[in-house]
Order: structure tokens, then sequence, then C-alpha cells
């Protein structure tokens, strides 16, 4: 798939997942639309896995620390086959396997996450395993600003440098925002670059919803002997003018009026994306 | 020149050890490292995961002969349980060992979330648990541990007696394809099984018969249960010892036979009575209809006395003369 295919994929998921949010009468809309991108690209065109290989040893493994936005994940994987678009209709609903966080019970999702500071560690392991069987596969998690405030984080920061966990991704949807309000307010985290440089970690700074960047991060391999860091910029609430940057919409359901406003807003912005690559 | 430390043994109880014939092993915590070792030198796929408990896990010589099999994380339980249960996640049989007291408490949501709510095949193993750790205080020991794990889904639980126990409790948690806990101190114990007993986890081995009380134990108290009912012989009173070894699942069937047959239950262990053994077997009972007479001997809910494993288990009652005389008070 080309950027464009991609990036045309983009607001119909964004679509989808506000619908389905909707739907659910619960979710995580503005940090779901700040990571959409991200995993628009990895289910498109990074991860070697595929509806068929959910079970293969050798495939590579994602795990979304952030659980909470497990709506953006439900929406990119169903698009991608994972499970069909009409059980998205039950999410959170009573007896559903779909929860509001991610679960092995639902094919392709690889742990059980939503509590905060847990997916780095556990890739770790899992980076570990394919370093044990000479195996060549990628272990790739999806980081929060506000989880980094949660010391586990740390602990497996600096153990993945000590065992030069090269095939080792850690993402940041760097958004600058948490439920509070913005993260420099609640609890001051950066130089993030530095930091991570500092634990051992070879670092990318790009722009979170570049695809051509995005995927020249993902893909060009670190230096021998180092895990990946990708500071990935976003803007919480991406595509839908009146939820981007607004700490309020961290976990927010549309109302009638402003689901119809922002997916009318996503269509608009599609046939202008459309016309202007034509 | 310091001082002799304290006998876990009262001169009696002995003198009873010998009367009855009973060999002293090893700690659970040397057959744990061997048995592993032995597993892993046949299975690759076997990892053991530390956090600076190598040395106190016995390890060492496992992480001489197989250096790819073991994984150091440092002073981070944190991530120890969530290694392990990545390692588990991709096939990897991996045991996480570390003092029980850290391992239950600084990543008791690592064990909830990474391994018992993702279900992954993952072993934890809490060493010198309940009061090994004695007279260093309440920072190193675990009796909070059966308690929370208890209270979490999809987690077999087993607290060994014996070596026979802790090897047979290792070799099943290696074939495990759920999540099992096992804790066990570091002290030398004596072979409690009788000959040609099986081992199965979920299922109480029943080392003495008796009618008139039975001690429910488990994990390091059993050997003092065996002595009381020894004891109570010499008084014309029966008692039933059953190793409560599996505290998840429960062997309902060997709790209810009990509470049916003896006139008296009392359950002993190295751990708060608070969510322990004791309050799992009354509510079995309870729960049954059965009501005999019952007493809980364990760690009451107090500051713990300072002191040696020996001393602390003396204090709480848990031994011959201790054990002894509560069957007595209880069945008068």
């Amino acid at each position: 798939m080309t950027d464009r295919d991609l990036v045309l994929k983009s607001f119909a998921l964004r679509r989808r997942m506000l619908r389905l949010i909707y739907d659910a009468g619960a979710g995580h809309t503005g940090g779901g639309l700040s990571c959409l991108d991200i995993l628009n690209v990895l289910y498109g065109r990074v991860l070697n896995i595929t509806p068929a290989t959910v079970a293969d040893p050798l495939r590579d493994r994602y795990v979304q620390s952030k659980g909470h936005c497990v709506e953006a994940l439900y929406a990119v994987m169903s698009d991608r086959g994972y499970f069909p678009d009409a059980d998205l209709d039950t999410v959170c609903h009573y007896q559903s396997y779909y929860v509001g966080h991610p679960t092995r019970k639902i094919r392709g999702m690889e742990m059980n996450t939503g509590a905060l500071g847990h997916g780095l560690p556990i890739c770790l392991g899992m980076a570990l395993a394919a370093k044990m069987d000479g195996a060549t596969n990628r272990v790739f998690t999806l980081l929060g600003d506000g989880e980094l405030a949660e010391g586990s984080n740390w602990e497996a920061a600096m153990a993945a440098a000590h065992h030069k966990l090269d095939n080792l991704v850690a993402i940041l949807d760097h958004n600058t925002l948490q439920i509070t309000g913005h993260t420099r307010d609640v609890m001051s985290n950066e130089p993030l670059d530095e930091k991570w440089r500092a634990f051992g970690w070879e670092v990318r700074m790009v722009d979170g919803h570049d695809y051509a960047a995005l995927t020249a991060a993902l893909t060009t391999p670190p230096p021998a002997g180092k895990p990946l860091f990708i500071l990935a910029n976003t803007l919480k609430g991406k595509g839908v003018s009146f939820m981007e940057n607004v700490g309020k919409w961290h976990h927010g359901v549309p109302s009638d009026a402003e689901l119809a406003q922002a997916l009318a807003e996503l269509t608009a912005a599609e046939q202008k994306y459309r016309e202007a690559a034509a | 020149m310091s001082a002799p430390a304290p006998s876990m043994f009262s001169p009696a109880a002995s003198a009873m050890l010998q009367h009855l014939g009973l060999k002293k092993g090893r700690a659970n915590l040397e057959e744990f490292a061997d048995t592993l070792q032995v597993l892993a030198a046949a299975d690759r796929n076997i990892i053991a995961v530390t956090s600076d408990s190598r040395g106190s896990g016995k390890l060492a010589p496992f992480g001489k002969a197989l250096p790819k099999q073991i994984v150091e994380v440092g002073i981070a339980e944190q991530n120890l349980v969530g290694v392990t249960a990545g390692l588990a996640a991709c096939g990897k049989k991996a045991f996480g060992v570390s003092p029980s007291c850290f391992l239950t408490a600084r990543s008791l949501e690592q064990i909830k979330n990474d391994v018992c709510y993702s279900n992954v095949p993952a072993v934890l193993v809490g060493i010198s648990s309940g009061v090994s750790y004695g007279a260093l205080g309440s920072t190193h020991h675990s009796l909070h541990d059966l308690a929370v794990l208890r209270a979490i889904n999809n987690v077999t639980i087993i607290v060994p007696a014996d070596n026979f126990e802790t090897r047979e409790a290792i070799r099943f948690a290696a074939k495990a394809t759920r999540p099992v806990f096992v804790r066990f101190g570091k002290a030398a114990m004596f072979d409690v099984t009788p000959a040609g007993a099986v081992f199965e986890a979920g299922k109480a081995i029943t080392i003495r018969k008796g009618t008139d009380v039975a001690f429910i134990a488990n994990g390091e108290t059993v050997v003092h249960a065996v002595l009381a009912a020894e004891h109570l012989a010499a008084a014309g009173i029966s008692a039933r010892v059953l190793s409560l070894h599996t505290v998840k699942p429960l062997d309902t069937a060997a709790i209810l036979a009990a509470g049916r047959e003896c006139r008296a239950v009392i359950t002993v262990e190295e751990h708060m009575v608070a969510g322990g053994v004791g309050e799992a077997v009354a509510s079995t009972l309870l729960q049954a209809g059965l009501a005999p007479r019952f007493k809980m001997i364990g760690f009451p809910d107090e500051d713990t006395v300072t002191g040696a494993q020996a001393d602390l288990f003396r204090h709480y009652g848990i031994g011959m003369e201790g054990l002894s005389a509560t069957a007595v008070s209880l069945l008068k």
C-alpha cells in the first residue's frame, strides 16, 4: 500500500473508531485519534503478521501498553481482517469478548493490557525469547506520555539496553496530554529524547501523523545492540477540530451532534486529500 | 562468639523426630534449584528469570551450567514478572524467581494482569517465603502472599512441605499450561511424605490417619503437625495430618472428609490467618454445613515479634507442644 492509500484509509478508520465509541457509550477518544496513524502504519506495512499468522512463532509482536486506546486498535485490526467489523458493535456490551482494553481473547491481540507501565517489560521478555531462538522477528509496544511516570518503564528501559535488544521497538504517542491535563503540569518528563538516549536507546523523533516518516523510523534497523525508541509527536484528538488538543476528550463520548460533525469533518478532509493528491 | 541459632525443635520434639525416624532432607530451596536445573538441561525452553536473586535462589550453579537459560533483570521485580510473562507468551517455560515478600507485593499488578489475566504459562517462585528471613523483619516476611494470590483468578498456588513435594511441584509447574505460583522456605526440611504417596496438584496428601482431630497444614509447618500427632497419640488422641500443599484449587473432598470424620480441625500455616489456608478451609467446611470444633494457627493481625523463624514459630504456637496443647484444649 502506498502512503496515499494508507492516509485515505485513516479517514475511514477514524470514522469507524468514533462510531464505535459512540455505540459503546465509552472510549478513549483523544488518544485513539492521536495514535491511529501509528497503528495504521504498523499494521499496514511494518508488522510481519496477518490474520493467517497470528499463531506463527516467528511473527512480529505488538503489545499496546496504552491499552486504553483499544478502540483505535479495534478499528485498525478489524480493517485488516483479524475479526469481523460487526463484532465491534458489541464492544463493552454485556458478555462481549470485546472489553474496553486489549485482551488475548481477541484474535491477534498478544497480551491483556490496560494497567499502565506493563507493555515494555512484557515486550522485553518477548524480545529476549526471539533472541534466544535466533529469530529475526521484532517486538513493538506503544506507550503514552502519562504512563511514563510508571517506574516499571524505566526498569525495562535499563534492562533492554543491558540485554542489547535491537529487536525491541518502543513507540511513544507523544501527544503531551494526559487525563488531568498537560503532562508537563502533571509530572514533567522532558527531555524524553535525552532520557532514552541516556538509557542506551537509539532515539528517533518523528511526526506521528507523517506516514513516510513513521515508516522510515519503524523499518530502518537501529544500530546493532540498541533498542529503538520512536518519539512520535502527535496531536491528541487529531482530525476532529473540536477534539484536537482538548484534554476533556481523553475519554469522552460524542453526542449525536458532535458525532455528526466529527464524521462530516473527516469526510470533508478525505475529499480534500483525494483532490489534492489526485 | 555469636549466639547459636535457635533450634526449630525443642529437645522433646527432637526426640520425637528420632522416634518417628524422620529423615532430615535439605532446604526446599536447594531441591527447587537442582530440580529446575535438571529439567532445564533437558529442555532449552526452560528459562530462569532473576532479580539479583541468583544467589538467594541457589541458582548460581544453574547460571554457570546453563548461562543462556537464565535472564537477569536487576533489582526490579515489576520488570521480573513482566519479562517472565513475555517469555511465557512466546513459548518459553519461564520461572520468575524472587523472594516471595517482594515478588508478591512489589509486582502484584504484573502477576494479576501480565500472568494471570493474560493466562500465560509462567511460573512464579516465591523463595524464602513466610518468615524464613526471621529477624530481618516484616519487610522480608511474606505473610500476605497466599491471601493476595487466592484473590486472583487463574493461578495454581502450591506450598510444598518437604523435598519430595517441592520436586514434584516444580515438575508439575514445568509442564503446566496455566499460571503457577510456588512458595517455600530455606530451612532444611524433614521428609514427611509417606512412602508411595503420589503428588497431584489440587490433591492433599494424607500423612497420617486419625479421627479425633485433623491438622490441615502446609509448607514448613507440616512437620510440626506430624510431631504433634505422635505426641497426642501417647495421650490417646488420634490425629490426622493432611499436607494441603495446593492452596488453589483446594482439595475440598479431603477437607470435607476431615470435617466429617474428625471432631476437631486445626489449620496450621506460615501466613497471616487472614486470607490464608485457615479461612479457605473454614469456608469450605461451613458451606458444606459442617461445623467441627475449629482453630486456625498462623500469624495474627499484629506487628510480628522479632526473632528467628524458630522463635516466631514457637511464639505463635507452631510446634509440637503448641499444636498439641491447642488440640487438647479444643477437644475438651
